[in-house]
């Protein structure tokens, strides 16, 4: 069963073909990767399925319904959830208010109630508090549950965005670059923990990465972009050795 | 009860108190300012909650306290003192015969502003909200061109004289601790801290399933609500209303109160509110002629004005948090400086 489909997917900025007739079939419980140089156009798939830009052609699909004309709001609520490639969190709020931000579009109580307190949503808002405080528990940073944000080392930030992601409860979670600045070592760390989150939360993933290696052990397939198309899926083993995906990747060092 | 809530009773207890104490011991003229600030802090909030918790730029408070000021107004009026006001031009029957007590009147006024704040501002925040400064600053001037002209409905530039003053301490200072009290609530709630997430990152909260135009109109609704109040209650503490009493100078009094209490902070808002209201009087000498003794300064009106901008650049420019930044005063926080306080004391 797959989860998301797309079809012939483009993206054109002026002249720029940025993606070219992607398909993607991510199937349901699965960790696929994204991966290709610099440029390549994988944030882009990203902001296509994300509802962030309206493809120029093609159509995507979750769950069998075309979410191509939706906004980003409405993809959240029907169960993709995404982090940015350059951290995107709410840096003057507190660990515990991010995470508790993305249950509000669940939360489905109106600012009437909401600011009388009236027991319809305090009660709801109680079960949040709850659910976000596990929430930190299984990730890891309920130490620094009142702290900014912004305070937290690089890597914890990471994963709250991660978490704050996870919060929305998607059944789809998209990373771009999780493990970007980190070292061999945290990467390592951050990819068991990627593994740990698809068990517990029973999310599929689909993650870009722009070093090949770092995903090579979790992916159970890849797709291999370059500037914007696609020159190679399948398997770790079948992708690495592509001379292709050599190719695009010579020359480029790091 | 919690401990906490008790305080919390306890404090608006000591103000109410203080209120009431000085109710009956200030003059008129100190009354005044004492009620002009209350009205500020309901003001300097709504413009709070529209700038400092949802990150829109409205420049057109002005605007929705003139609807207030007159919708109320017309409401509260007596037959005979309409017919008194609109001697050049009749008023339209159907505003002719009503008349209602002051509180539901505020209430309309705060409404109406509301509806036409929503009106406005959907088509703008549907599309791009930085236009939204400049849409709102020629909606409000908009607004005072067609009071000037509509004569049948506003008495034009004649404006309206002989208000009930209603206005007093329990009025403006009860609906600004009721907005004080709305604003803490408003913020602690899911709602408050979605327009907070649009005001740090929008796409980042976008992608987080809020859906942004609902909620920056949402914030832009309400702000328009309580500036209508607010313009009700300045208009029964006057007992006069006429167009020009809101021009952008009025926005810009508002703004200025925001910017200097440190723009998203609820208790920075309500000091700067009335500090600012008591020192706009207290300078009012400025404005006349100054005798320094070895010179004498002609009167420049506008003068306390021209301060109080340079206050404002000086504050933009090398202390953009204001008074408080985002940060609040609050029983925590009070705690934790008594508690230093303490601490020091003991050691010296
Ligand atoms: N909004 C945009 N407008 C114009 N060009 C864009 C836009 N977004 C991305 N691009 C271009 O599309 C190409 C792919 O970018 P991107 O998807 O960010 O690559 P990657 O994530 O693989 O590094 C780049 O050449 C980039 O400059
Ligand atoms: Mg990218």
């Amino acid at each position: 069963m797959s989860i998301l489909k797309t079809e012939n997917i483009t993206m054109r900025f002026g002249g720029l073909t940025a993606v070219a007739g992607l398909n993607l079939d991510i199937a349901e419980d699965s960790i696929v990767g994204l991966i290709g140089p610099n440029g390549a156009g994988k944030t882009t798939v990203f902001n296509m399925i994300t509802g962030v830009y309206t493809p120029s052609e093609g159509d995507i699909f979750f769950d069998g319904n075309s979410i191509k004309k939706l906004k980003p709001h409405l993809i959240t609520k029907k169960g993709i959830a995404r982090t940015f490639q350059n951290i995107r969190l709410f840096k003057d709020l507190t660990v515990l208010d991010n995470v508790i931000i993305a249950h509000h579009l669940r939360l489905d109580s109106n600012i009437f109630s909401a600011v009388m307190r009236l027991p319809d949503y305090t009660k709801k808002e109680s079960a949040v508090i709850q659910k976000s405080l596990d929430l930190l528990e299984d990730v890891g940073l309920m130490e620094y549950k009142d702290d900014k944000a912004s305070s937290l080392p690089y890597g914890k930030q990471r994963k709250l965005e991660i978490a704050r992601a996870l919060a929305t409860e998607p059944r789809l979670l998209l990373l771009d670059e999780p493990a970007a600045g980190m070292n061999p070592q945290e990467s390592i760390e951050l990819m068991e923990f990627v593994k740990e989150i698809r068990k517990k939360f029973k999310v599929s993933i689909l993650m870009i990465e722009h070093h090949m290696q770092v995903i090579m052990g979790v992916c159970e397939k890849i797709y291999v972009l370059d500037y914007g198309v696609n020159i190679a899926e399948g398997s770790a083993f079948e992708v690495q050795n592509n001379p292709k995906v050599i190719e695009a990747y010579l020359g480029v060092d790091e | 009860m919690k401990r906490e809530n008790i305080i919390r009773i306890g404090l608006i207890v000591l103000v109410v108190l203080v209120l009431a104490i000085l109710n009956s011991t200030l003059g008129n003229y100190q009354l005044r300012i004492l009620n002009l600030a209350g009205i500020y802090v309901v003001l300097g909030l709504s413009l709070n909650l529209i700038n400092g918790f949802a990150g829109l730029f409205s420049l057109g408070h002005a605007g929705f306290m003139a609807i207030g000021a007159y919708t109320s107004a017309l409401l509260t009026m007596s037959v005979a003192q309409k017919q008194s006001n609109f001697f050049v031009k009749p008023i339209v029957p159907w505003l002719a015969n009503i008349e209602m007590p002051f509180l539901p009147a505020m209430l309309i006024g705060g409404l109406v502003a509301a509806v036409l704040g929503t009106l406005i501002a959907a088509p703008i925040l549907r599309l791009r909200d930085d236009y939204l400064a400049i849409a709102t600053l020629g909606f409000s001037e908009i607004i005072r061109v067609i009071f000037t002209n509509t004569m049948s409905l506003t008495n034009g530039a004649l404006g309206l004289k002989g208000l009930t003053r209603y206005t007093n301490v329990p009025y403006s200072w009860g609906i600004a601790i009721l907005t004080i009290l709305f604003m803490f609530s408003l913020r602690r709630s899911s709602y408050g801290k979605a327009f907070m997430a649009i005001r740090e990152d929008d796409v980042a909260a976008e992608s987080m399933g809020i859906d942004l135009f609902k909620h920056k109109l949402l914030a832009f609704t309400i702000g328009s609500f309580f500036a209508g109040i607010g313009g009700a209650l300045l208009a029964h503490l006057m007992g006069t209303i006429d167009p020009l009493m809101f021009r952008f100078l009025m926005t810009f009094n508002v703004l200025l109160i925001v910017v200097l209490g440190g723009i998203g902070s609820i208790t920075g808002t309500v000091i700067s509110a009335v500090v600012v209201t008591v020192a706009m009087e207290v300078l009012r000498f400025l404005d006349g002629t100054i005798d320094l003794g070895f010179m004498v300064i002609q009167s420049v009106p506008g003068m306390r004005m021209v301060l109080f901008s340079i206050l404002l650049m000086l504050v933009v420019l090398f202390y953009q948090n204001g008074l408080m930044g985002r940060d609040e005063i609050t029983l925590d926080s009070m705690g934790k400086f008594y508690k230093n306080k303490i601490k020091k004391g003991a050691k010296s």
